[in-house]
């Protein structure tokens, strides 16, 4: 798979490294939701970091992406679908609460 | 076109497998748009119980929990799967393909338990807006899961029929991304979806 | 064990949907009983259904688009002829029937006209134009082609068996939901969108893939020719905006078939969001279709005004620029759907800012026939034809972006006048005139001139009498898709836009005449060199037809104007010392395999036939299944007979005068 641009001694490491970081950033979420120690508002917002940080290491642990090695079509495919999804799903919220918010739903 | 008969068939050229792995990753990148329309339009309709059933009262941590483990840690087993085919171990690879196997198909088990646990209870997808979201953001990825299983199959026979060929190599990556990818979903799923509902 | 189907599925509702489903039925026994006659099929079949060589899938995609053009004009002028009578009166058409003909008029132009035909020309064009042999996937294209075939069959299958959509082609709930139409117009459009929307984002991954990785040495992504990078930027819209209109429709087809809410009035449904979702695909939609057709502008542009393209890198940017803002404007189609002044004012001041890079473009055009020697081609007219009308068009668009003025027309005639004027010049005369410059290369002889003018000017004066009048009838209060007025006022202005409509329809027989007479003068207009026009890119090197590998040498790029280069340092016809093996895609029947399979798919869930849809699901599965375990999937051609075939050019290059 040379496209991944890893080395393969490299390679092997990553998989067990990945496992444990997602185990990881599963559980402080998982445990916030389960022990309700910190306030709605501040959990959304520790769970929303662990599920970014989480996406970033399945990306760099099993799907193997560098930012220098990696091809760069594939990089720069992701960096404009993440994007659009901002931009899509920030748009959307941004339109349908604007009218709940004036239809006082 | 008299050349298309007669002539001898070839493998193609190895830069071949490099533009099939670029096409289905943007793939993906469509399928990410898709799901990322379905998140929106859960979050849209989270509020819309119409007097029926909230998240509240329908999820359970321990269960998501579990369907997270399994999906997780199918992920890792497909890892050894890729490792074993750098390795060139043809009987490792299926073994790691069949273990991941029974991990997505224990989590598709768990999924559909939940959800036939919400139908008995009247909680199905034509009780509320927010429940048709539910089941349809949820359902979506499960479906892909079942994909990804009949996937995981069919390499599993195309292993044991052709071994360890380029073609085949070039299947398992694509397979690898695609399994992966689903797995990066299931975090959006947890974290959107599960958890602010069980806060 | 049939679903929903009866007898009753058959149009008796109307004397005109009968005889429209007469006609249908009679064309396809017709064909059928041509080619079995002539005994066409193993050559059908062989040469072009199975052929996964991008310029035959090319052509049966332009083909596609044209029977699908003359489809939707037909609906064009019923509609036209009926709002030109319908003063106090009921016309010739009943509401039910008059609502699926201004729906499917939408919904082919859009899908089954303008999307083939774009896919068809990139398919042709764009390797050659890059250097390459075939598409990255040429499998995948013949299946993307069975896929949009098989949404078209849908369409034209609804007017004989059921009746179509009367929700408009946007299909806009609660209107379309269950409730209110019960029917099954509402699920062949969503099927027939469906379908041949998964093979829309099919072969934008082709496209995008060929382009980033199958380039001739040497040719840099800045030295694309600008059609390449239109349709480098088309691509990447059809597979990230398609997917919001997969979603929104299968959501809608949630709602009707499984009775879910999400479109729903009661029970939490949120009918506003499938406006959101429609119009986050439908705004680069306008992109997807508009931005191939600047892109063969530039190219005609540049080859008859014989000049390098005047601002390539802006033309570039602007290009690019345009995809991504594409993204940032959906609002703008439902400013009137009570959003706040801010809301409305983002998406406003956004949709301004895109003309900004087209506005880049039309100067771009301009200067590149600023002193240029311009040869009145038919397609140098056509682009004419487009930059005096695009603007008009623009100006109106700038007009609607604003919210305050959009209150005031939204919905009405001006709008309908407003998105004629951006697509048909924007898009539908690109393809004209990208079908009038590269017919040679696809068939090897040109188009006779006189009729190409004939058309042209046909379809221009008649765009202008048929639209012109709508701007000022959306101003006079008339809204889009009346059946029936009492105004009086506006009958002149309808009458007006009906005898354009009759023009336009000369400009269509002009074209079908066009291609008559040269077909029939093929032997005194055939193109020896495989250069008619003293072309400027690649795509001119390749003999007319191409021979099926292209380029029997991959050529090495050192300008945008690659061969215009060659032509210079003379370098253009050297004569290989030597040909190496070939590797070509080997044709396969797996592609209209599954394009039936589709159809049988989309016609079961349509008519709820659940047997026959599981079954054709699991045939679609299998089909792929089985294509996967297919590794020798390429045939060789030896050296010896490409020495042959290029032999036979070079003797046709002499005779050309081109040595």
């Amino acid at each position: 798979m040379k496209d991944t641009g890893a080395p393969e001694k490299r390679r092997s490491n990553t998989y067990a490294a990945g496992y444990v970081l997602a185990l990881l950033l599963t559980a402080i979420p998982f445990g916030l939701a389960a022990t309700n120690l910190v306030p709605r508002a501040t959990a959304l917002a520790i769970i929303a970091i662990a599920a970014i940080l989480q996406i970033l290491v399945h990306l760099r642990y099993f799907l193997h992406l560098r930012l220098r090695a990696t091809a760069p079509e594939r990089i720069l495919a992701l960096a404009f679908a993440g994007i659009l999804i901002l931009i899509m799903i920030g748009g959307s919220l941004w339109i349908m609460f604007d009218l709940h918010h004036r239809m006082w739903i | 076109m008299r050349l298309a008969t007669g002539a001898a068939s070839l493998l193609p050229e190895p830069e071949a497998y490099e533009q099939r792995a670029l096409g289905f990753w943007l793939y993906l990148m469509s399928d990410a748009i898709i799901f990322a329309l379905l998140f929106a339009t859960y979050l849209v309709m989270v509020d819309n119980t119409a007097g029926g059933p909230g998240g509240q009262s329908l999820f359970h941590l321990a269960h998501t929990f579990g369907e997270t483990l399994l999906l997780l840690t199918s992920s890792l087993t497909f890892g050894l799967a890729s490792l074993a085919l750098d390795a060139g171990s043809r009987s490792k690879v299926i073994a790691w393909l069949a273990v991941t196997f029974l991990f997505g198909l224990g989590f598709l088990a768990m999924e559909l338990f939940e959800f036939r646990d919400m139908l008995a209870v009247g909680a199905g997808p034509q009780r509320s807006g927010f429940l048709s979201a539910f089941f349809t953001l949820v359902g979506t990825h499960g479906l892909h899961v079942s994909a990804g299983l009949l996937f995981i199959l069919v390499m599993i026979c195309q292993v044991a029929v052709k071994g360890l060929a380029a073609p085949v190599a070039s299947r398992l990556l694509r397979l690898g991304f695609f399994w992966h990818f689903l797995d990066i979903v299931w975090i959006g799923i947890f974290s959107v979806v599960y958890l602010p509902a069980l806060l | 064990m049939l679903g929903r189907l009866s007898t009753d599925a058959l149009p008796f509702y109307s004397w005109v949907a009968l005889s429209g489903a007469v006609i249908t039925v009679v064309t396809f026994i017709a064909v059928i009983g041509l080619i079995t006659r002539f005994g066409k099929w193993g050559y059908l079949w062989r040469e072009w259904l199975t052929s996964l060589d991008h310029k035959r899938i090319g052509i049966m995609y332009v083909l596609l688009a044209l029977v699908m053009l003359l489809r939707g004009f037909v609906d064009a002028a019923m509609m036209r002829a009926q709002q030109a009578v319908a003063h106090n009166s009921d016309g010739y058409l009943p509401p039910e029937h008059f609502d699926q003909i201004f729906s499917s008029h939408g919904t082919i132009m859009v899908f089954f006209m303008a999307m083939p035909f774009l896919t068809g020309l990139i398919n042709i064009i764009m390797p050659q134009q890059i250097g390459a042999r075939d598409v990255a996937f040429p499998f995948l294209n013949s299946a993307s082609l069975g896929l949009t075939a098989a949404g078209a069959g849908l369409v034209l299958i609804s007017l004989v068996i059921g009746r179509f959509s009367t929700a408009g082609w946007t299909g806009y709930p609660p209107y379309s939901g269950v409730t209110t139409n019960p029917g099954v117009g509402v699920d062949y459009w969503i099927w027939a969108i469906q379908l041949s929307g998964i093979g829309t984002t099919l072969s934008g991954i082709n496209f995008i893939v060929t382009i980033l990785k199958r380039r001739a040495p040497g040719m840099t992504l800045l030295r694309m020719p600008l059609f390449c990078w239109t349709t480098l930027a088309s691509s990447t819209l059809m597979i990230f905006a398609f997917p919001a209109l997969t979603v929104a429709t299968a959501l809608l087809a949630l709602d009707r078939v499984f009775g879910m809410h999400f479109f729903t009035n009661a029970d939490g449904g949120n009918l506003m969001n499938y406006i959101n979702l429609f119009w986050i695909w439908g705004h680069p939609e306008v992109y997807i279709l508009i931005l191939p057709a600047f892109g063969i502008y530039s190219q005609v542009v540049a080859n008859f005004s014989a000049k390098s393209l005047f601002g390539y890198k802006s033309l570039v940017f602007a290009t690019m620029a345009i995809a991504l803002l594409s993204f940032t404007v959906w609002l703008h189609h439902f400013f009137t759907m009570g959003a706040s002044a801010n809301v409305n004012a983002f998406f406003g001041i956004a949709t301004m800012v895109i003309a900004v890079p087209t506005g880049v473009k039309v100067f771009d055009w301009l200067l590149t026939m600023f002193r240029g020697r311009i040869t009145f081609h038919p397609a140098m007219l056509w682009t004419l034809g487009f930059i005096v009308t695009f603007v008009i068009g623009g100006m109106t668009g700038v007009l609607l972006a604003l919210p305050p003025a959009d209150y005031l027309m939204h919905n009405s005639t001006f709008l309908v006048a407003h998105f004629h004027n951006m697509l048909i010049p924007g898009a539908l005369f690109g393809y004209l005139a990208g079908y009038m410059y590269w017919f040679p290369k696809a068939f090897g002889f040109t188009l006779d001139q006189r009729w190409g003018k004939r058309a042209f000017w046909c379809w221009i004066i008649g765009f202008y009498l048929a639209f012109m009048p709508l701007y000022a009838l959306g101003f006079m209060g008339m809204a889009r898709r009346m059946e029936h007025y009492e105004i009086a006022a506006w009958q002149p202005f309808l009458v007006t836009a009906a005898l354009g409509a009759t023009v336009i329809a000369i400009g269509l027989a002009c074209l079908a005449i066009q291609l008559l007479v040269s077909i029939r003068n093929r032997a005194n207009n055939r193109d020896l060199t495989g250069d008619p026009w003293d072309g400027r890119t690649l795509e001119w090197l390749t003999t007319s037809p191409p021979a099926p590998y292209n380029f029997a040498l991959i050529p090495h790029v050192h300008h945008f104007d690659a061969f215009h280069e060659m032509k210079l340092r003379g370098v253009a016809y050297t004569r290989p010392t030597r040909y190496e093996d070939i590797l070509l895609p080997r044709n396969t029947g797996a592609g209209v395999v599954l394009g039936g399979f589709a159809f049988i798919f989309g016609f079961a869930v349509v008519w709820h036939i659940w047997w026959a849809a599981i079954a054709a699901l699991v045939g679609i599965l299998v089909t792929v299944i089985a294509r996967s375990f297919c590794d020798r999937i390429e045939f060789l051609v030896p050296a010896s007979e490409i020495e042959e075939i290029e032999n036979r050019r070079f003797l046709n290059l002499s005779k050309g005068n081109a040595l």
